[in-house]
């Protein structure tokens, strides 16, 4: 059963997409966006939907804003190292999948921290098995898992411990 | 000043288009060339899309769209293929020095046929294909 958390996320989301659609906006249009966005939020569909997972407090609201530009930075620079390995002559790459363990045990908070770490160039989630995410790394640093969790998780980890647990 | 900024930005996005063909060409196998390839073009297309958005700026909206689109898909297609790629690993000749998955795999096969009797206990298919 979904709850009224998860619904009235779901019927943001909906709305905000179709203001995005429709703009430049008319009332019109916003007032028929948004009875069709809650009366698709209102359908009684079976399972439980992962953004109820969401945090509304204003220090998780906060910390989402705040990694939004943690995640924008990872981004610009792996992909700027992975253009460095690329351009190199020499190749540069030690490519092997290693184990990471993630803290995280909401749904949401693990698609959020699967999809960032896939996202950023040079690693890409294989697997989600249980507690261990298996990464296939491109140039690998540390084999273990501890280091490679300290490496690849961790700064994600701490804003989505809060975000949504 | 925006229409030169948006154009400098679509720029700056093809150049990243640019280096993940470079990569799709240099790059040893499959998952490494992911890595190049369509890892590449996130930022490639975000900056270029972008640089449309501010170039029209009646696009915009529909431009962050595209972005969220892109944001939400990629990793789902990314981690299918590279699931489907280490699972044909020894077919397509992937070289990975720690492969953790595949010492998983092991580990799961081997308690799985050490408790063979147990009808319940049935490799994956990705096991089979080990051998």
């Amino acid at each position: 059963m979904r709850t009224l958390k998860a619904r009235l996320i779901g019927f943001l989301g909906l709305w905000v997409v179709w203001l995005l659609l429709t703009s430049p906006w008319s009332a019109q249009e916003a007032l028929v966006g948004a009875l069709v966005a809650a009366f698709i939020s209102l359908l009684p569909l079976a399972g439980r939907s992962p953004l109820g997972d969401l945090r509304v407090t204003p220090k998780a609201l906060a910390y989402l804003f705040l990694y939004f530009f943690v995640f924008l930075k990872a981004l610009v620079l792996s992909n700027l190292d992975v253009a460095f390995r690329v351009l190199h002559p020499k190749l540069p790459i030690a490519p092997g999948i290693v184990k990471v363990k993630t803290r995280l045990r909401t749904s949401l908070g693990r698609l959020l921290l699967t999809s960032s770490i896939t996202l950023t160039p040079g690693t890409i989630t294989v697997e989600l098995r249980g507690d261990d995410i298996y990464v296939h790394w491109i140039n690998v640093t540390a084999a273990d898992s501890a280091g490679a969790t300290a490496a690849i998780v961790q700064g994600f980890e701490k804003y989505l411990e809060v975000i949504c647990g | 000043m925006l229409a030169i900024v948006g154009a400098f930005l679509s720029l700056l996005g093809s150049a990243f288009f640019v280096l993940a063909a470079i990569g799709l060409l240099r790059m040893p196998d499959a998952l490494n060339r992911m890595q190049a390839g369509t890892k590449a073009t996130t930022l490639g297309s975000i900056l270029f899309l972008l640089g449309i958005g501010l170039m029209r700026p009646d696009f915009l909206g529909r431009i962050i769209i595209l972005i969220l689109f892109i944001v939400l898909t990629n990793p789902v297609s990314s981690n299918a293929l590279a699931r489907a790629a280490h699972a044909w690993r020894d077919r397509i000749g992937l070289k990975m020095t720690p492969d953790a998955l595949a010492e998983a795999e092991a580990e799961a096969a081997a308690l799985a046929s050490s408790t063979a009797e147990a009808a319940s206990a049935k490799p994956t298919s990705e096991v089979q294909h080990d051998a």
